[in-house]
């Protein structure tokens, strides 16, 4: 009963910082980096010319026939 | 402002009772309802209501009660519970202790997602037409052919899984 409040605020006060903090570094090195990993490796040996050339192949630019 | 109109209300009430009181000398007396006079409540926060749990003593209580009124290491054990049951309904760990109310709560809620998911079911195989050509194995497969051939989504997505050397799915 003595300080009811107090300690039940201590509690989820700490509880409250330390799930969030927890949240955050959980989406962070759970989403956040291997996404922007995804994108590095992607993009270091992209060849925008090739791609480009196998889309037109594809047939799937209007303006640029496959021929 | 509606409370303000309350308060005028219960000002005129009370003045009416006073006057009345005056007038007909006491025969007028307006007993109190339960509901207004101060009450018994077992919450953890309050160690010490306003009033005793038991209201009306009984005569063998009430002789009990003179006794506490005598030094207190006459009472005997059972006495001292007696009386603190009569100024208490619960005691601190009766009143915290949990109950089984979540098995109830819980089955209620799993009982009504199970009706839902039948009506669900019924609705689809009784209600429902059928669903667009655009479901049809043929249709979907040749979108999924197209959304490759854009290169949908080639980081994350969709054509990150598919190998464009060897024309399949990656393992």
């Amino acid at each position: 009963m003595r300080r009811l409040l107090a300690r039940r605020m201590k509690f989820h006060l700490f509880g409250a910082f330390f799930v969030s903090i927890g949240c955050a570094a959980l989406y962070k090195f759970g989403v956040a980096e291997p996404r922007k990993r995804a994108y590095a490796e992607y993009y270091k040996n992209y060849d925008a010319m090739k791609d480009f050339e196998a889309m037109k192949a594809a047939g799937v630019f209007e303006c640029a026939p496959p021929k | 402002m509606l409370a303000s109109r309350a308060f005028s209300l219960v000002g005129r009430r009370s003045i009416c009772t006073s006057l009345c009181l005056r007038a007909h000398g006491h025969a007028g007396v307006v007993k109190a309802d339960d509901f207004s006079l101060p009450a018994y409540v077992d919450r953890r926060d309050v160690p010490l209501p306003e009033v005793a749990f038991v209201r009306d003593l009984s005569a063998q209580q009430k002789a009990l009660k003179e006794k506490e009124k005598a030094s207190w290491t006459a009472l005997s054990i059972d006495e001292k519970v007696e009386l603190y049951r009569m100024k208490f309904n619960e005691t601190y760990a009766e009143m915290n202790k949990g109950t089984n109310e979540w098995k109830t709560v819980l089955g209620g809620v799993l009982f009504f997602l199970g009706v839902s998911g039948i009506i669900l079911i019924w609705q689809k195989h009784f209600m429902y037409g059928p669903i667009p050509h655009t479901f049809s194995e043929e249709w979907l497969s040749a979108q999924t052919k197209r959304m490759l051939d854009m290169r949908v989504n080639p980081v994350e997505g969709i054509s990150s899984q598919w190998d464009f050397e060897k024309n399949e799915w990656k393992k």
